[in-house]
C-alpha cells in the first residue's frame, strides 16, 4: 500500500510542483531541507493529499521535522488512512 | 500589538511590556560595553526575542540590522559565508543570537572581525523600572543612522542602506498622510522585518504612532496563509501589506473551511508593494474574497524601495487606482505607452499613485535628460527621506546618485501625475518580493563540475499562476551526453537552492558558445533571456507539433 502512495505522491510532485515530468524522485531522497519542495509549495502538497488521500496535514507539521522524503509522508498518510 | 505564532494561542504585548523588554537589550549592549553609533546585528527568527532587541539596540542608540535566520534549504556553510560578507563590510560591534545558534555565530567569526559581543537571549531579562528618557538613545541627533537594511544574498549582504532618525520620521509623516492613517486603525502583518515593506509599514510604523499591530511570521503565513483572513476578522484588520504574489498565494491556497465565518470587511486597504504589480492578482483575489466580506476598492498600489525608507508613491486613497490600456507594440518597440486605441493587443497596467509629499520623482533617458509623460525611462528621486548612504560603501553611493537625483534602476513613465513602474534597469531579479542578484546564482552554479566556469547566466521570467518571476537559468557544458547533461541539472538545481535558498525552476544546459557576452565581455542577461525565451517556444511548438 504505502509503495502506491510513494508512486502517486512522485508522479503529482514531478508534475504539479516540479514541473519536470520526467524527474525520478528516489522514495528515501530529502524533498524539504533540499529544497526539492519549496515553501511556496508545501500548502500544495498538503491540499493535494487531504483531497486525493483523505488525510489532513496540520500546518505546524509541514516541515522536515514531520516528513522529508516520499517513503516518510507516506507511511504517516497510511497510519492516517481510515 | 499581537503576536501570532503556529501551533500557539495569540500573544498580547503591551506597551508596557514592549518598552521593558527593549530596555533589557538596551541595557545589555550597555553592559557588554556597546557604544551608541555602533552597528549591532540580530540573527533571530520572528518573534519577541527580535522585537525587544531591535527597539533595545535603537533606545542604547547603536545601530540594528537584521540578518535573515537559517532556514532548513539553505546550508549552513553557505549561511555563514553570507554572514562573514555581512561582517566584513558592516563591521559590527556585537550579534544578538539565540543560545542554541551561538556555536554556529562563534563559528563564524575570525580574530580579525569588529565583533566585541555576541549576546544571547535567555541572558537578558526586561527592565522593569527603566527610565526610559535617561537612555542613550534619546541624546541621537535627528542626522544620526537609526537602522540598516539590507537585501538577501551576498551581494545584498554587501550593501547595506543606512538611513537616519530624520528620513525615517520624514517617511512616516508623509506615509501615513498618504494612506489617512488614524488611531482606529488596525495593522495585520506577516511581512519579514529584514525587508523593507515589512519593517517600515508593518512594525515601525504603528509602533511609533500606537497603532494596534497583529504580526505573524512569514514562515508561519507560507504554510498557513488562511491565518492572515482569520486574523484580520478576529482582530477588524484595516491595513496589510502584500507583495503581489502573495494576492495569487492567498487566492489559490486557501481552502473554504478556513474561511467559514470571516468577514473582511473592516479591511480598507490591501497594499500591493515590492514587486512588479499586475492588474490580474486584483482580478483574483477579488473574485476570491468579495464573498467573505472584501471590498474591491480596498485593493491599493505602491511603489517603495528601502532607499526611499518605504513609499516612493501611493495610489488607492485618494481616487481608485487607475488602470492604464496600452497599446502593447508600441510599449515593446517604442518604449513609449500610448493609451490603446483597441485597435491592436494591450495591456492593463496598475499605476502606482502620486509620490507622497516631500518626495519628487522624474523619468530620465538614458543621458540622465528628463523625458516627457509616457515615455518609458529610468526612474529618479529627490527626497526628504533619502537614504545616508550604503553604509561603509561610498563608491556605491556615489555611483547611486546623478545630480543630486538617486537613479533607482527601476523603468517607468508618468501619466497624469501618477506613476507607473513597468521593469528594472539593472539586472535584479523579484521573487515572491525578495530581492535576488542574479550575479549570486551564478557564483554557484560555476562550481558545479562539468559547467564552464563564467558561462552561466540567471534572470527572471514571469510566472502569470504564481505573479511573481521564477528563476531560470543557462549553463554551457562540453558533454554532449544526454544522462551526464540531466545529472549537471540536477547539482545546478541543488547547489542553487542550499546556497541561496532559492528554488530554480528552469535549468537548460547547452553546448559551447550558446551564451552571449558583450563586446567588453560581460554575460548580457537580458540578450540571454530573450534568446532563452525563444528556444522554450520553439521547443513547445515542436512537442505539439510532434
Amino acid at each position: 500500500m504505502p509503495d502506491e502512495i510513494i508512486n502517486e505522491l512522485s508522479v503529482y510532485i514531478s508534475n504539479q510542483i516540479l514541473k519536470q515530468p520526467k524527474k525520478k524522485l528516489g522514495k528515501d531522497e530529502p524533498l524539504i531541507s533540499s529544497g526539492i519542495v519549496d515553501s511556496f509549495h508545501l500548502v500544495d502538497l498538503a491540499m493535494y493529499v487531504e483531497e486525493h488521500f483523505r488525510v489532513r496535514l496540520d500546518d505546524a507539521e509541514l516541515n522536515a521535522d514531520t516528513f522529508d522524503t516520499l517513503a516518510q509522508l507516506a507511511e504517516l498518510i497510511h497510519e492516517r488512512q481510515p | 500589538m499581537r503576536l501570532i505564532a503556529a501551533a500557539k494561542s495569540d500573544e498580547e504585548l503591551s506597551y508596557t511590556r514592549f518598552i521593558q523588554g527593549a530596555a533589557g537589550y538596551a541595557r545589555a549592549l550597555d553592559l557588554a560595553g556597546i557604544k551608541p553609533g555602533e552597528v549591532v546585528i540580530l540573527v533571530l527568527q520572528h518573534g519577541s526575542d527580535l522585537i525587544f532587541s531591535f527597539w533595545g539596540a535603537i533606545l542604547h542608540g547603536a545601530i540594528p540590522s537584521i540578518m535573515p535566520f537559517l532556514t532548513e534549504k539553505l546550508s549552513p556553510e553557505r549561511y555563514q559565508e553570507d554572514m562573514a560578507s555581512l561582517l566584513q563590510i558592516t563591521r559590527p560591534a556585537a550579534l544578538i543570537t539565540y543560545p542554541e545558534f551561538y556555536p554556529v555565530v562563534m563559528e563564524t567569526l575570525h580574530a580579525e572581525d569588529s565583533v566585541r559581543a555576541v549576546l544571547v537571549t535567555h541572558d537578558i531579562q526586561p527592565w522593569v523600572d527603566v527610565d526610559l528618557i535617561a537612555l542613550s538613545g534619546f541624546k541621537r541627533s535627528p542626522d544620526d543612522i537609526v537602522l540598516l537594511q539590507h537585501s538577501s544574498g551576498t551581494t545584498g549582504l554587501q550593501k547595506g542602506v543606512a538611513l537616519s532618525h530624520q528620513a525615517v520620521l520624514n517617511q512616516l509623516e508623509s506615509y501615513s498622510q498618504a494612506i489617512h492613517l488614524a488611531p482606529d486603525d488596525v495593522i495585520v502583518s506577516w511581512l519579514p522585518l529584514y525587508h523593507d515593506m515589512g519593517l517600515i509599514a508593518g512594525f515601525i510604523m504603528p509602533i511609533l504612532w500606537g497603532i494596534p499591530l497583529v504580526i505573524m511570521s512569514p514562515f508561519d503565513w507560507v504554510r498557513a496563509p488562511y491565518r492572515l483572513m482569520q486574523a484580520v476578522s478576529s482582530y477588524k484588520g484595516t491595513l496589510s501589506w502584500l507583495p503581489n504574489f502573495a494576492y495569487n498565494f492567498c487566492s489559490q491556497k486557501i481552502r473554504s473551511r478556513d474561511l467559514e465565518g470571516v468577514d473582511l470587511s473592516s479591511w480598507r486597504g490591501v497594499i500591493n508593494c515590492s514587486e512588479p504589480m499586475r492588474w490580474e492578482s486584483h482580478q483574483l483575489f477579488i473574485d476570491k474574497f468579495k464573498p467573505y466580506g472584501l471590498r474591491p476598492e480596498a485593493l491599493k498600489t505602491c511603489y517603495a524601495m528601502a532607499e526611499n525608507v518605504f513609499a516612493v508613491s501611493q495610489g488607492g486613497f485618494e481616487e481608485t487606482v487607475t488602470v492604464d490600456e496600452i497599446d502593447q507594440k508600441s510599449f515593446i518597440t517604442r518604449r513609449v505607452a500610448l493609451p490603446s486605441n483597441k485597435a491592436g493587443e494591450t495591456i492593463k497596467l496598475l499605476s502606482a499613485g502620486r509620490p507622497i509629499a516631500a518626495t519628487h520623482l522624474k523619468v530620465l533617458d538614458e543621458h540622465h535628460q528628463p523625458l516627457a509623460d509616457r515615455q518609458v525611462g529610468e526612474i529618479a528621486l529627490h527626497s526628504n527621506c533619502m537614504l545616508s548612504g550604503y553604509y561603509k560603501r561610498d563608491d556605491l553611493t556615489q555611483k547611486a546618485f546623478h545630480a543630486g537625483w538617486f537613479l533607482t534602476g527601476d523603468l517607468g513613465y508618468t501619466a497624469g501625475g501618477e506613476v507607473y513602474v513597468v521593469g528594472r534597469k539593472k539586472d535584479l531579479i523579484i521573487v515572491g518580493g525578495k530581492n535576488v542578484y542574479p550575479q549570486d546564482l551564478e557564483a554557484i552554479a560555476n562550481q558545479v563540475p562539468g559547467v564552464h566556469p563564467g558561462r552561466v547566466v540567471a534572470f527572471g521570467v514571469f510566472n502569470p499562476e504564481m505573479g511573481t518571476e521564477d528563476v531560470a537559468m543557462v549553463a554551457e557544458v562540453d558533454t554532449e551526453d544526454e544522462e551526464a547533461r540531466e545529472r549537471i541539472e540536477d547539482e545546478i538545481r541543488q547547489r542553487v537552492t542550499r546556497g541561496s535558498a532559492i528554488a530554480l525552476r528552469h535549468v537548460m544546459v547547452v553546448g559551447p558558445k550558446w551564451i552571449i557576452k558583450t563586446s567588453s565581455g560581460k554575460i548580457a542577461r537580458p540578450a540571454n533571456r530573450d534568446k532563452y525565451l525563444e528556444a522554450v517556444a520553439k521547443r513547445q511548438a515542436a512537442d505539439k507539433g510532434a
